[in-house]
C-alpha cells in the first residue's frame, strides 16, 4: 500500500463550540457521568477497551466452566454426571462462548485500547459506533446464554451448527441462537469498520503504512476479514433461520436444497474466522519479542506480507473442514494443496520470531514466557494443522480427538496465551503499576502444564479412533481422558491467579514509568503510565522522526 | 480540551440501540418460537427506528454546526464504504446459493458426477432449473414462474434510471442547482416507490397463480431470499433518500459538503448492482 499523506487538521475545534443543541449538553469529558452511566454511555476509546476484556475475562470463565464439565464427564468412562443431551449443551456453548463471546471480544479489546495509542489517534475513528459495537455484546450473549433455561435446552449441534443436525433436530431455542449470533454478529462488523477507519483515517502525521506497528498491521488484515466473511456468517444463519421457520428448503435435499451447501457456506466464513483469532496474536507477539529480546523485530516487511498472505489464502481453504463429506476429487485436491500452502507464510513467521529471539539480550518476564509458550505451542497446532490438511490421512482424522488437540493449540496456548502475554505487557499501560512477576510465573508455569497435559493427550486418544462430542468411550481410551480431565481442571483453576493479578494489579504493586519495558519501542510507550484518559489530543508529529523500522 | 481532533461527546444513543436490538430481536424469537409477543416485537422495532433517529439527528445537528473536520469526513466516508462491502458479501452469500444449488446440488441428485450415489435417494428425479418438481412429492414445486420480460423487465428499467437521475440530482447539488437536484431527487424516490409497488404485484402474483412460495422447494426458497433481501435494502434506500430530501427540502447541504447525500447515493447504486445480478440470474438465466 502506497503511504498516506498526514491528516489534514483544522485548528479551530473546541468543545465549547460542541454543546449547542446537543442531548447531552453537560457531559463534558471531565464531569462527565459517573457511575453505571459512564460505561453505558462512554466513547472514550480507553474505558471502550476495558470494557471488552471485562466482558470477555467474564465469558472466559462462563465458557471456561462448560469445558470444565465436559471434562468432568470425560474424567472417567461411562455416563457419570450429566445427562448426553445435557453434553451436547454444554460442548456447544462452551465453543461458541469462547469463540463469539471470549477470543474476538478480548481482541477486539486490545484493539480498542492499543490501535489509537500506537497510531497516535486520540480516540477511535467513530466514538459512539464503538460503544454500540460493545453494549450489542451482553446482549447477544445474554440472549444465548437464556437458551440453557428454555424448553428443549440451549444449542446442542455443536458449535458448528451443521443443517440439518441444527434446522429439522436442534432444540426450540435455535431461533434464539441464530438471533443472538446476529447481534455478535453485528458488533463484530461494526467493530472491524471502526478499526479500519482508524488505522487507515487516524494515523498520526508521518506514520505511513510500514511504520506502523504490527499489532496494527495484524488487526487491519483481521479487520478486512471480518467485513468479508461475518455477513456471510449472517447470511447463512438467515438461511437456518428460513428453513426453520418459513418452510423453505435451503439445506434440505427433499426440496432441492444440499446439506453440504450449510458446510460450504459455513467454513467459507469459518477458515477466515480462525484467522481472525490468530492475526491479532501473531500482531501481540510481535511486539513482545523484540521488547524482550531487545533488538527490533527481524523481517517487519515479511511480516506484514505473511500476514496479507495468510488472509488471502484463507480465502481459498474451507473445504479441508468437509474432506470426508463426499466431494469431487479435484477439490479435495486443490484443497489440500492450499490449506498447505499457508504454512509457508506462517513458516516466515515463526521464522522471523525466532531470529529475533537469536543473540538478543533476552529477559523472561511474564509477558515474554507467555509469547515464548506461544510460539513453541501454536507452532505445535500448525504442525497438526498440516497434518489434517493431507486429504488421506485427514479422512483417518476427521471429528476425533486429534482435530480437537489441533484447534485447542492454536487456540488456547495459541490466541489465549497471546491475549494474556498481551494483558501483562500492556498491564503497566493501563494501570500504571507493573502485574506481580511472582504470581504471574505462577500463572504462566501451571497455565503451561495444565494446557498441555489437557490436550497433548488428545492427539493420542485422536489417532487411536476416539470421536469428538460424545460422552462416552471405549475402555482404551481411559487413561488419556483422565490425564486431560487433570489437566484441563488444572488450567481452569489457574486462571484464577490471573484474577488475583489483574486485581493486585489495578490496586497498587510496583510503579512503571511512561516506558515500562526498556526494550518497548513503540508509541504507546511516550504516554505517562497508567494512560490518562485522553491522548494524542494533538496529534504526535512523527515526520521529522527516521524511519522506525527499516 | 483544544486539541485538532474532533472527539464527538458522548451520546446515549449507542447503549439505547442495543437494547432496543434486543427487544426487537427477542420479540421475533418469542413470535417465531410461540407464535406471542407481536408487542414486544412491535414496540422494539419502533424502539430501533426511534434510535436511529435521534442518533442520526444529533449527527446532523453537529454536522450543520460545523463540528466535522475533514478527517472526520474521511472516517464517514471509510466507515460507508466498508459497510457496503459488508453487504456485498452478504449478498455474495445469496448468490453463491444460487449458483451451488444450480451448478452442483441439483445436477449431483440427478445421479451426476463422480459420486453419484446421491441418486439411489430418489431415483425418478430429473433436475432442472427451474426445479418445479423437487425430490420429495411431499414438497411440491412451483406450477409455473415468473416471466422476467414483463414485470421484473419494468422494475429493471426503473431502478436503472433511478440510478441515473440520483446521479443527476448528485451533480445538481455540487453544481449549486438546489431546485434541480430536489427535483430529480424525487423522480428518483418516484422511481424507487414504482419499484417496491410493482415488486408487491409481482409477489402477489407468484403466491396467488404461480405456486411460487417459501416452501415451494429450492426455486422458491432462492427466489424469495435474494428478491426479499433486495427489497428489503431498496426499502431502506427510498427511506434514507427521503430523507435526503427532507434535507434538501430544509436547506441542508452544501456544494461541497453533503457527504449524507453521497453515502445514500453510494448505497441507491450498490443496491441497483444486486438487481442486475438479481434480474440476470434469478429472472433471465
Ligand atoms: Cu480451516
Amino acid at each position: 500500500m502506497a503511504p498516506k499523506l498526514p491528516p489534514q487538521h483544522t485548528l479551530e475545534q473546541s468543545s465549547a463550540t460542541t454543546t449547542a443543541g446537543q442531548a447531552q449538553e453537560h457531559d463534558h469529558h471531565h464531569g462527565g457521568p459517573t457511575g453505571i452511566k459512564r460505561w453505558l454511555l462512554t466513547t472514550n476509546h480507553k474505558e471502550i477497551g476495558t470494557l471488552y476484556l471485562l466482558f470477555s475475562l467474564s465469558m472466559f470463565f462462563i465458557g471456561g466452566i462448560f469445558a470444565l464439565v465436559v471434562r468432568a464427564e470425560l474424567f472417567q468412562p461411562g455416563l457419570q454426571l450429566v445427562e448426553p443431551e445435557f453434553f451436547n449443551q454444554m460442548t456447544t456453548m462452551h465453543g461458541l462462548i469462547m469463540v463469539f463471546g471470549a477470543v474476538m471480544p478480548a481482541f477486539v479489546g486490545l484493539a480498542n485500547w492499543m490501535i489509537p495509542l500506537q497510531v497516535g489517534a486520540p480516540d477511535m475513528a467513530l466514538p459512539r459506533l464503538n460503544n454500540f459495537s460493545f453494549w450489542l455484546l451482553p446482549v447477544a450473549f445474554g440472549l444465548l446464554l437464556s437458551t440453557l433455561f428454555m424448553p428443549g435446552g440451549a444449542p446442542n449441534f455443536g458449535w458448528t451448527f451443521y443443517a440439518p443436525l441444527s434446522t429439522d433436530y436442534g432444540p426450540p431455542s435455535t431461533t434464539f441462537f441464530i438471533f443472538s449470533l446476529h447481534i455478535a454478529g453485528i458488533s463484530s462488523i461494526l467493530g472491524a469498520i471502526n478499526i479500519i477507519a482508524t488505522i487507515l483515517n487516524m494515523r498520526a502525521p508521518g506514520m505511513r503504512m510500514m511504520d506502523m506497528p504490527l499489532f496494527v498491521w495484524t488487526w487491519l488484515i483481521t479487520a478486512f476479514l471480518l467485513i468479508a466473511v461475518m455477513p456471510v456468517l449472517a447470511g447463512v444463519i438467515t438461511m437456518m433461520l428460513m428453513d426453520i421457520n418459513f418452510g423453505t428448503s435451503f439445506f434440505d435435499a427433499g426440496g432441492g436444497g444440499d446439506p453440504v451447501l450449510f458446510q460450504h457456506l459455513f467454513w467459507f466464513f469459518g477458515h477466515p474466522e480462525v484467522y481472525i483469532m490468530i492475526l491479532p496474536a501473531f500482531g501481540i507477539v510481535s511486539a513482545i519479542v523484540p521488547a524482550f529480546a531487545r533488538k527490533p523485530l527481524f523481517g517487519y516487511a515479511s511480516m506484514v506480507y505473511a500476514t496479507a498472505s495468510i488472509a488471502i489464502l484463507s480465502f481459498l481453504v474451507w473445504v479441508h473442514h468437509m474432506f470426508v463429506v463426499g466431494l469431487p476429487l479435484a477439490a479435495e485436491l486443490f484443497f489440500m494443496y492450499t490449506t498447505m500452502l499457508i504454512a509457508v507464510p506462517t513458516g516466515v513467521k515463526v521464522f522471523n520470531w525466532v531470529t529475533t529471539l537469536f543473540r538478543g539480550s533476552i529477559t523472561f518476564e511474564t509477558p515474554m514466557l507467555f509469547a515464548l509458550a506461544f510460539i513453541v505451542m501454536f507452532t505445535i497446532g500448525g504442525f497438526s494443522g498440516l497434518m489434517l490438511a493431507i486429504v488421506p490421512a485427514d479422512f483417518q482424522y476427521h471429528d476425533t480427538y486429534f482435530v480437537v488437540a489441533h484447534f485447542h493449540y492454536v487456540l488456547v496456548p495459541g490466541a489465549v496465551f497471546a491475549i494474556i502475554a498481551g494483558a501483562y505487557y500492556w498491564l503497566p499501560k493501563w494501570t500504571g503499576h507493573y502485574p506481580d512477576e511472582r504470581l504471574g510465573r505462577w500463572h504462566f508455569w501451571l497455565s503451561v502444564i495444565g494446557v498441555n497435559l489437557t490436550f497433548f493427550p488428545m492427539h493420542f486418544s485422536g489417532l487411536a479412533g476416539m470421536p469428538r462430542r460424545i460422552p462416552d468411550y471405549a475402555l482404551q481410551f481411559a487413561d488419556f481422558n483422565m490425564v486431560s480431565s487433570i489437566g484441563g481442571f488444572i488450567f481452569g483453576v489457574s486462571q484464577l491467579l490471573f484474577i488475583a493479578v489483574l486485581i493486585k494489579c489495578v490496586r497498587g504493586g510496583e510503579k512503571a514509568p511512561a516506558k515500562a519495558w526498556d526494550g518497548a519501542e513503540d508509541l504507546e510507550w511516550t504516554v505517562p503510565s497508567p494512560a490518562p484518559l485522553h491522548t494524542f489530543e494533538t496529534p504526535p508529529d512523527l515526520t521529522s522522526q527516521a524511519p522506525q523500522r527499516h | 480540551m483544544s486539541g485538532s481532533y474532533y472527539v464527538p461527546e458522548t451520546s446515549k444513543w449507542p447503549a439505547l440501540g442495543s437494547a432496543a436490538v434486543g427487544l426487537m430481536m427477542i420479540g421475533m424469537g418469542v413470535v417465531l418460537v410461540h407464535g406471542v409477543g407481536s408487542l414486544v416485537l412491535g414496540l422494539g422495532t419502533v424502539a430501533v427506528l426511534a434510535v436511529m433517529w435521534f442518533w442520526f439527528r444529533d449527527v446532523v445537528i453537529e454536522s450543520r454546526q460545523g463540528l466535522y473536520d475533514a478527517q472526520m469526513d474521511r472516517s464517514f466516508r471509510w466507515g460507508m464504504g466498508w459497510f457496503i462491502f459488508s453487504e456485498v458479501m452478504f449478498f455474495a452469500a445469496f448468490f453463491g446459493t444460487l449458483y451451488y444449488v444450480r451448478v452442483f446440488a441439483l445436477p449431483w441428485l440427478d445421479g451426476e458426477g463422480a459420486k453419484g450415489i446421491a441418486t439411489l435417494l430418489w431415483p425418478d428425479f430429473t433436475a432442472s432449473w427451474p426445479l418445479m418438481n423437487p425430490p420429495d412429492s411431499s414438497i411440491s414445486g412451483p406450477r409455473d414462474i415468473v416471466s422476467p420480460w414483463q414485470l421484473p423487465l419494468v422494475n429493471t428499467l426503473f431502478l436503472v434510471a433511478s440510478s441515473i437521475t440520483l446521479t443527476v440530482s448528485h451533480e445538481a447539488l455540487k453544481e449549486g442547482l438546489r431546485a434541480t437536484a430536489r427535483n430529480w431527487l424525487i423522480v428518483t424516490l418516484a422511481l424507487g416507490a414504482c419499484f417496491l409497488v410493482v415488486q408487491g404485484v409481482e409477489y402477489y402474483e407468484a403466491y396467488t397463480h404461480y405456486g411460487i412460495t417459501l416452501d415451494a422447494g429450492i426455486y422458491g426458497s432462492t427466489f424469495f431470499l435474494l428478491t426479499g433481501f433486495h427489497g428489503f435494502h431498496v426499502t431502506v434506500g427510498v427511506v434514507t433518500l427521503a430523507v435526503m430530501l427532507g434535507r434538501i427540502l430544509k436547506g441542508h447541504f452544501s456544494r461541497d459538503d453533503h457527504f449524507a447525500f453521497e453515502a445514500g447515493a453510494w448505497y441507491w447504486h450498490f443496491v441497483d448492482v444486486v438487481w442486475i445480478g438479481l434480474f440476470l440470474f434469478v429472472y433471465v438465466f
